[in-house]
């Protein structure tokens, strides 16, 4: 047979795993693994972490150079891929380069929305989605007393967290009324509003920036709210959210809606190329909406579905992704963890707790349950995962009556299932 | 360096030179180990870096955590008494040479 060679473009968690899944999968064709940024590939989640505290890159590293070699994944580092030519099967990157492939894969992740007003480029304005961009927060902090995170989501949240246990003054400021409105229920969102405001960070729900202004240095002095309040800050982040990162698969004519849209194999409408983790779109088959989702779970799983269907043998029956999604974050000292997509949920049931550092947020929609959100509650939270996988729907009465116990239903599911 | 030896499910060896003060998953995942997974790079949410522990060292690390014994209740491969997550073994001189086997599956 002759020897395939597989692309993969983004060298985050779900291209790194693609490389290394397509060789656990016994794939001997060539695998080039393109990144846009210097040195190894390696985990961003620490970077609003523990990265923060240890300031270790090693321990950041999917895996060492020797790895690399020995599986005979071929490293691109400082690449950017600037178009696709489909009809070469070619890859372009920006300085020029091309490489063909037979199978493509774009593990594109996503970018950091830009703020559109003005004072974002004065000095002491950052964001944080590289290992640089942790670094230059890391060293901006050392010299700020007072900082300001634009957007209290995931992000606003942890580093609001970690530059307050540095000791700097940290306010947040948020479109939305409460924090985090996008990811979790109400509950969970005023449990964290209540932590983070008793270790001191203040809050501006309902409020945006309409500008920043800096002093003579260039340096970044104050912010304007809409409501007309001037916030002091020597910091500020942006943590405004994402976008995927797809203009190469647009311009390549690939289809997109909020992300490359891919079938139910992760294929996008190019039979040979593949789309995965943040940048991609694709309908959940659990609730038959097209989603695209943001987590470290959903990259690494569609990176192992992908690099199945890559290796397998030609005629062998291709495998459907289906994996329950989830996600996590550490701030404030708690975990908080969300098993499956309680976006659309229409029911929310809070859990009686035997501590109050504990919480578990149960998720319905139409009556059926479809996902939990545990705060210091990781048992809850693999037990609603392992309900959610199950072939059964598990609905509200259920609930009602195992007395809300997810364990207890759990055990009642797999005897009958 | 200490010395560290992985033992997977179908009884291979692979023995490492581990840096001191990093924990037993981070060394198991940068040399590529492919039993352990580690997919909340050590928050202790995913309990996908379970591991067997043999003696003598099963005794002398230190205890779990409430927050192990808690993942560990939620492993994919059974939990037995020598289970541990390696993400919370840290690595150092009193775990020289131990010796940890992955379970059938993460």
């Amino acid at each position: 047979m002759i020897k395939q060679t597989v692309v993969i473009v983004g060298s985050g968690q779900a291209g790194f795993q693609t490389a290394a899944s397509l060789r656990l999968e016994g794939f001997e064709g060539e695998i080039i693994l393109f990144g846009d940024e210097p040195g190894l590939p390696y985990q961003r989640p620490p970077l609003s972490k523990t990265y923060f505290a240890d300031a270790d890159a090693q321990r950041l590293l999917f895996r060492n150079a020797d790895f690399f070699q020995r599986n005979r994944i071929k490293l691109w580092d400082n690449a950017r891929a600037a178009r696709i030519h489909r009809d070469r099967k070619e890859v372009e990157l920006e300085d020029g380069r091309t490489i063909a492939y037979d199978k493509l894969v774009l593990a594109l992740g996503t970018k950091n929305r830009e703020l559109p007003i003005p004072g974002t480029r004065l000095a002491n304005v950052l964001q944080l989605r590289t290992l640089k961009d942790a670094d230059l927060l890391r060293h901006a902090a050392k010299n700020a007393s007072r900082a300001v995170m634009i957007g209290g989501g995931f992000i606003g949240l942890e580093v609001a967290s970690v530059l307050r246990g540095e000791g700097l003054e940290v306010s947040i400021i948020e479109l939305e009324p409460r924090v985090m409105a996008r990811a979790v229920s109400k509950p969970i969102s005023a449990h964290y509003e209540q932590l983070h405001a008793a270790s001191g960070v203040e809050f501006h729900l309902e409020e945006s920036v309409t500008s920043l202004t800096g002093n003579k240095k260039g340096e970044v002095e104050a912010l304007t709210l809409s409501d007309g309040t001037r916030l002091n800050a020597d910091l500020v982040v942006v943590c405004a959210g994402v976008v995927p990162d797809i203009a190469i698969a647009q311009e390549a004519g690939l289809a997109v809606e909020n992300g490359i849209r891919v079938d139910a194999h992760l294929r996008t409408d190019d039979p040979d190329i593949f789309a995965i983790g943040d940048c991609a779109s694709f309908v959940h088959a659990a609730s038959n909406r097209l989603v695209r989702i943001e987590s470290v779970q959903n990259a690494l799983d569609q990176a192992k579905c992908v690099a199945k269907n890559i290796a397998g043998q030609k005629g062998a029956q291709p495998q459907a992704y289906d994996r329950v999604a989830w996600f996590w974050s550490d701030q404030a000292g708690t975990k908080l963890q969300i098993a499956g997509l309680t976006g659309p949920a229409d029911q929310w049931h809070v859990c009686q707790s035997d501590s109050p550092e504990k919480l578990t947020v149960l998720a319905f929609k139409d009556s059926q349950f479809i996902g939990a959100e545990t705060v210091n509650n990781a048992s809850d939270h693999m037990t609603a995962r392992k309900i959610l996988s199950g072939r059964d729907k598990v609905s509200f009465k259920d609930f009602e009556s195992s007395g809300f116990d997810l364990r207890r239903l759990a055990r009642e599911k797999t005897r009958t299932g | 360096m200490t010395k560290v030896t992985f033992v997977d499910a179908d009884g291979n060896k692979t023995t490492l030179d581990a840096r001191d003060g990093d924990n037993l998953m981070q060394a198991a995942i940068a040399d590529g180990i492919d039993g352990i997974v580690g997919e909340c790079c050590g928050a202790m949410m995913c309990a996908t870096c379970h591991v067997y522990v043999e003696e003598p060292h099963l005794t002398t690390l230190p205890q779990r955590s409430e927050g192990e014994e808690e993942m560990l209740e939620c492993t994919a491969s059974e939990r037995r008494k020598n289970s541990r997550l390696s993400c919370q073994i840290k690595i150092g001189p009193d775990i020289d040479g131990i010796v940890v086997h992955l379970p059938e599956e993460q």
